[in-house]
């Protein structure tokens, strides 16, 4: 008994510093040789300052920019504090939300408001919204920037991304980067 | 649902099945210690682990001193996680100054990781230092993968040997199972999911100035090794509260992909090991074919509940179309969208692994109902790595006993008699699973200020918000319906005793089978006995386990999602 406990406490003693140490710290060694960006999270700079991840999604409330999905992260897109509302399909607090939230934007456009604009997303901070939430904001946005809806709807299609290997997800448009390319063309 | 969708499922089946034969010869050779490919590089570290340990590697171990040297290691490493945790404000790698554990907290969290389950009842990125996830958190993801696949490995071996006293050696089969099968695996994929954009670094969090002039401050942290191990070790413990929804632990459809089939690699492989080391490879397909029908029937219907529309809303597109997958998107993300969210939902639950990447509290009441199926059918749907084998080995006794009520004869499997003692040991396994779950899911209902004034939601919903958390508990699962506060005395200490109970106390049962199968002798084959190979065993074996999970929770299960979809469909909220 006395031998085992003494073995147990090596053992553990011995694959903590190879699996809780060395491992970990060789893994980020490498990341940071090899992948420098990517091991940072694809920061995004703008006049000096960070202004974001490429893979993070960050709240935009203004008409001049498209916006993203709901976010349940602290006060909205928190990224130190992730999560979902983990609101049920029969909890009368999500579904006056999405009916009030439909009822604002059919004041606006007569069709359907796709259903990942008035969902949040499960991690709050989902970078995309589907194509057909970003068309369904074009004129919106191109009312406030006096722009024509054709050329939006092609700065629209010009980043959407396929399917991954086209099978892999679902196509999808980041919308911080859609944002940035709006304020550069613009 | 999209022909694509299904395209995704067959392309992930396929690949699992081409991976899993050579991983699973490869396993066997493992744990049967013989010469693998790797050994130049691996046998003189191994050596060198046994000498710092102090493990004498030929000694051999009966069930009783294997299950002792199991214990008093899970004592030790869970003792050392609660210290740490406690004390990580003057431990290293804390850049952002988070204080120390509270006792309840850190007593919870030791006893989740230790388990196996990686039930998280806090928000990582505010509540653990660097140092604590990489040295307890992420410890515990390769150590209690390890100590599963030793304890399904010597229940392989108690049926394979003969007249043995021994199972194996508690010590050196973690140390090969670590060494040789999930190191080698998290090397191959930590660094594809950081060039996938899985972060992997120890910076203080990034303080950023939006597009709008807001501020966001984005968590850091050494993510992709842990995430690795978090999969393929089927722990599911998120680096952050959002667990693989978040952009950072899984930020494409391949790492999506990847992660999933991490998830089951091992698990899958471990049927064509359990073929290999038992001379039976047909016996392990015939556990793999009744694996996946039950895994069709979960993945099918989830994908079906979770694409319907939602009847109660006005003005919102919900159909899917080339331009959105539509359905139901709350608590998912855009990049998953239905069909790879089925999937991975799919396998965390079939697996006891838990992480998730969508919300399933928010899922529909019946895609809800077969997340929460799956764990109460025991994981044993590819499984966990190792408690998955284990626990259909449980299964394949009972219907072989069955099998042998039904002709009178006494049951064999594989030249083993399968006895009184035998069988006794099978349906403690199986009763002391929904003991915990129900009785403990019973006092939480009962008691308003403890158990209900923890709820996210009203109606049958919060009592599947509590079911689903004790269910994950004793399964050893991890995952959540994560509204339910569970961060209070309350649901910490009694899911920490459950986390325990359902893992150590079904393991001693199993390996005092596993020991008392050894000792037997081998009986050749009669034409009494029934073949456990055919395509018949694997219809009855279905069936146990259709009929034993639902004869046990079908009553709780018509109280919570289907009372819960019932009324939904009527127009009631709650």
């Amino acid at each position: 008994m006395i031998s085992s406990l003494k073995i147990a406490i090596r053992f553990t003693l011995v694959t903590t510093v190879l699996l809780g140490l060395l491992y970990p710290l060789a893994v980020t060694a490498f990341a940071h040789i090899a992948m420098r960006d990517k091991a940072d999270g694809q920061l995004l700079s703008q006049n000096g300052h960070v202004i974001g991840s490429a893979i993070l999604g960050q709240s935009f409330a203004g008409d001049r920019y498209f916006h993203g999905r709901l976010s349940a992260a602290g006060n909205g897109y928190d990224a130190a504090n992730s999560g979902g509302t983990n609101l049920a399909q029969s909890s009368k607090k999500l579904v006056d939300r999405i009916n009030g939230d439909a009822a604002t934007y059919s004041k606006t456009s007569s069709a359907d408001v796709p259903i990942d604009l008035v969902t949040t997303s499960g991690s709050g901070l989902d970078p995309d919204i589907t194509p057909a939430a970003a068309l369904y904001q074009v004129s919106r946005v191109a009312q406030a920037r006096h722009m024509d809806d054709a050329s939006l709807r092609a700065l629209v299609q010009a980043h959407t991304q396929g399917r991954q290997f086209g099978i892999l997800g679902e196509p999808r448009v980041n919308v911080l980067e859609l944002n940035m390319a709006l304020d550069a063309a613009h | 649902m999209t022909a694509n969708g299904w395209l995704q499922f067959v392309l992930f089946f396929a690949v699992l099945i081409a991976l899993m034969r050579p991983l699973g010869i490869y396993m066997a050779r493992v744990f049967q210690g013989e010469r693998t490919f790797l050994d130049p590089v691996l046998h003189p570290i191994e050596s060198l682990l046994y000498k710092l340990c102090g493990v004498n590697a030929e000694e051999e171990m009966g069930w009783r001193q294997y299950t002792g040297a199991m214990l008093l290691f899970s004592f030790v490493s869970l003792l050392l996680t609660y210290l740490i945790e406690r004390l990580q404000h003057i431990l290293p790698w804390n850049p952002q100054h988070l204080a120390g554990v509270s006792p309840a907290l850190a007593w919870n969290t030791a006893a989740s990781f230790t388990t196996n389950t990686n039930w998280q009842s806090y928000v990582p990125e505010v509540t653990m230092s660097y140092f604590t996830q990489m040295v307890t958190l992420a410890y515990h993801n390769f150590l209690s993968g390890a100590v599963g696949i030793a304890v399904a490995i010597t229940l392989v071996r108690g049926i394979a040997r003969r007249e043995s006293k021994t199972i194996g050696n508690f010590w050196v089969d973690c140390i090969r199972g670590v060494l040789y099968i999930l190191l080698p695996l998290c090397l191959i994929l930590a660094p594809i999911l950081i060039g996938q954009g899985v972060v992997q670094n120890m910076h203080a969090y990034t303080q950023a100035q939006t597009l709008e002039h807001g501020q966001q401050t984005i968590a850091q942290g050494p993510v992709a090794s842990q995430e690795a191990i978090k999969m393929l070790g089927t722990n599911g413990g998120g680096f952050f509260n959002a667990n693989s929804a978040h952009p950072f632990e899984n930020p494409t459809p391949l790492t999506n992909f990847l992660e999933v089939l991490a998830i089951f690699l091992i698990p899958a492989a471990l049927t064509v090991t359990l073929g290999k080391m038992t001379g039976s490879p047909g016996h392990g397909w015939a556990v793999f074919a009744c694996m996946s029908v039950l895994f069709c029937a979960a993945l099918v219907t989830i994908y079906w509940a979770e694409s319907q529309p939602h009847p109660l809303l006005h003005g919102v597109s919900q159909s899917s179309s080339a331009l959105q997958s539509g359905g139901n998107m709350e608590g998912k993300e855009v990049r998953f969208g239905i069909a790879d969210t089925a999937l991975f939902a799919t396998a965390t639950t079939d697996a006891s692994c838990g992480a998730v990447n969508a919300m399933h509290d928010s899922f529909t009441p019946l895609g809800g109902m077969v997340v929460l199926a799956n764990i109460m059918l025991g994981e044993i749907v590819f499984g966990g790595v190792g408690s998955g084998l284990y626990g259909m080995l449980i299964y394949v006794v009972l219907a072989v006993f069955i099998a042998g009520l039904m002709v009178g004869r006494t049951p064999e499997y594989l030249g083993k008699k399968i006895e009184a003692f035998d069988v006794k040991m099978a349906m403690l396994y199986v009763l002391i699973f929904p003991l915990l779950i129900l009785v403990l899911t019973a006092i939480s209902v009962l008691s308003p200020q403890m158990g209900l004034s923890s709820l996210n939601n009203a109606g049958p919903h919060g009592l599947t918000e509590i079911l689903y958390a004790f269910t994950s508990g004793a399964g050893n699962n991890g995952s959540a319906f994560a509204g339910l506060n569970a961060n209070t005395n309350w649901y910490n200490i009694s899911l920490g005793f459950t986390m325990l109970a359902g893992r150590f106390l079904m393991m001693i049962p199993m390996l005092a089978l596993a020991g008392n199968l050894a000792q037997k002798k081998s009986v050749p084959p009669s034409p009494g006995t029934f073949p456990v190979n055919s395509s018949l065993f694997t219809v009855l074996l279905t069936g146990v386990i259709v009929i034993v999970g639902a004869l046990t929770f079908f009553p709780a299960l018509s109280l919570g999602p289907i009372l819960e979809h019932l009324l939904l469909h009527q127009g009631s909220l709650f």
